[in-house]
């Protein structure tokens, strides 16, 4: 039944999968170019980035971010879509599908989406050699989580609510932030050290370090610190996940 | 199954839905026969779409019996819904998809497989008259196509029960009365058709037995007929006087029908015969600016039962 409700979201993909495909080309591409290439051509001193190049030390972190804001956005408004501007949901839980199946589906949907850009993201990152280890591969996989510990939890937010606005203030004051300082483009350890403990709290911190031990092949020099990332963004989608079963239930069943 | 040819397919007793304090639907009882047109007739609110949901398996039961197909919707939600087709009030189309794959996607809910969904599809685009749509876009449709789009889709797992919440509130006639015609032709395949309304002339089209609904409880049970023979005459006599004649008439009009009813725009008069009431008006001295004799409705039952229009 999760399927069904996957398939769903399959077909109505199919008609823009050709624009969607190369906007995940491009955008990777712009950005290396831009930031990694170009404006790392002034970064001289990467001793506190690992000694690697800004491009290499740059590169998984805007995988990780850009896995946030992709999972972001497709927990947002297409749930919406599916409650009120379609009612797809409604229609759906009129038949042997049950909300829970509805709920799950879409994050499958996420998590397929996830894997498609991260996939082509990862590519980009192998053809401008921003990369210091084979584990760089492995990196699909941390970005897809990375970004269903956000999908999660913001669907189950999403299905509580009755119109897009709110969602501009999860962008503006949550993701934005996020993106800018979890890591992505400078270590966290030149934030003060009030900042440091408040990015160490955010998935997108996690994130972005276990996808970068990954690319740069440190993961071995910190098992636990490993641990910490993966227990903890496992923990948000498992528990994202549970809560959007609860809310899309009570959203589609009358109390 | 076990079922007998005479058990209901949908059996409800003393059903209550609560949302709160508040009571939707007030320990309604009643059979729906294999077969069967059932109706709910009633005004915005009375608690018919409750009902509806309820039967759906998409809002539990707060209280009483109901069974649907001799199943348990509390436990047997998945199952019922399987066997079900529905219309709800508002089209839940996905409009950025053809009508065709609204239909195929819709037959891969119930766990049809792909090529019996497209043989179901060509066969249904056809009964809903939409072959010729069947690659463009839902958006652009008109509300009548996106109808019948949304009952066609209803019957992509051959459902033995089709509900219909308000089938065709805000079509224009014609449209309404194409979509009549539809379930007409369904209800003579034998597919049993519970519907809402507010509409008389849709349930007397429609339904073969109907209960009218006000404030969520059930207040009279029939067929549109007896309904009609019960709570009404044979015909009314309407009579539309100039502004402010109509306060003054104070009795004049006694003993001319069996009953006689102040609407704010108009005085019914409930005779056997409209005409002999009209002539006994006149004779009366009294000169209504229109007189309408037409035969009594289900309007007027309505009337009757709870003393306000159906939709005001």
């Amino acid at each position: 039944m999760v399927g069904r409700v996957f398939e769903h979201r399959l077909v109505l993909y199919r008609r823009t999968f050709r624009s969607s495909i190369f906007s995940s080309f491009l955008s990777p591409v712009l950005f290396l170019t831009a930031m990694g290439l170009g404006l790392g051509s002034y970064v001289s001193n990467t001793a506190s980035l690992g000694g690697v190049p800004y491009l290499d030390f740059l590169a998984p972190g805007l995988l990780a971010a850009m896995a946030m804001q992709t999972a972001s956005f497709e927990a947002t408004f297409p749930i919406i879509r599916g409650f009120i501007w379609n009612k797809v949901f409604h229609a759906m839980a009129a038949t042997p599908i049950a909300p829970r199946d509805i709920a799950l589906g879409s994050l499958l949907w996420i998590a397929a989406r996830l894997t498609l850009t991260s996939a082509i993201f990862t590519l980009v990152i192998i053809a401008f050699g921003a990369y210091e280890s084979p584990l760089v591969v492995l990196c699909v996989a941390s970005a897809v989580l990375t970004g269903m510990a956000f999908a999660a939890p913001i669907a189950a937010y999403s299905a509580t609510q009755k119109n897009p606005n709110r969602f501009s203030t999860i962008f503006r004051f949550g993701i934005t932030p996020l993106f800018l300082f979890s890591g992505t483009f400078f270590p966290v350890s030149s934030l003060p050290p009030a900042l440091q403990i408040v990015a160490w709290l955010t998935p997108l911190f996690h994130g972005v370090a276990l996808t970068r031990s990954l690319s740069l092949g440190t993961i071995g020099q910190d098992p636990a610190a490993t641990v910490v990332h993966i227990a903890y963004l496992t923990t948000l989608v498992v528990v994202g996940s549970w809560l959007a079963t609860r809310t899309v239930e009570h959203r589609l069943i009358d109390g | 199954m076990s079922d007998q040819p005479t058990s209901p397919l949908i059996h409800a007793r003393g059903l209550t839905k609560r949302f709160g304090e508040f009571v939707a639907v007030d320990a309604v009882d009643f059979d729906v026969a294999p077969g069967e047109s059932f109706g709910f007739l009633g005004p915005n609110g009375a608690g018919k779409t409750s009902t509806m949901r309820m039967i759906g398996c998409v809002s539990p039961v707060s209280d009483g019996v109901l069974e649907v197909m001799g199943l348990d919707p509390g436990r047997d939600g998945a199952k019922i819904r399987a066997r079900l087709g529905v219309v709800p009030q508002q089209d839940t189309l996905d409009t950025e998809l053809t009508v065709r794959e609204n239909l195929s996607i819709y037959g891969r809910y119930f766990g049809l497989s792909r090529a019996e969904v497209a043989r179901r599809a060509d066969e249904l685009l056809e009964f809903a008259q939409l072959t010729e749509r069947a690659d463009d876009e839902v958006e652009p449709l008109s509300g009548g196509m996106k109808r019948r789009l949304t009952i066609a889709r209803s019957l992509i797992n051959e459902p033995t029960v089709l509900l219909l919440d308000e089938p065709t509130t805000g079509l224009d006639p014609q449209a309404r009365h194409l979509l009549w015609d539809r379930l007409y032709r369904l209800k003579q395949r034998g597919v049993t058709l519970v519907l809402t309304t507010h509409y008389m002339d849709e349930a007397e089209q429609l339904c073969d037995r109907l209960v009218v609904m006000d404030k969520a409880k059930i207040v009279a049970e029939g067929s549109p007929r007896s309904l009609i023979e019960r709570y009404s005459t044979r015909e009314v006599t309407e009579l539309r006087f100039a502004p402010g004649i109509a306060e003054t008439l104070d009795g004049q009009l006694d003993g001319i029908a069996e009953r006689v009813e102040h609407l704010p725009d108009r005085v019914l008069l409930y005779a056997d015969d409209g005409e002999a009431a009209a002539v006994a008006v006149h004779d009366r001295g009294l000169r209504p600016e229109t007189v309408l004799v037409r035969r009594s409705s289900l309007e007027d039952v309505f009337l009757r039962l709870t003393g306000r229009s159906l939709i005001d």
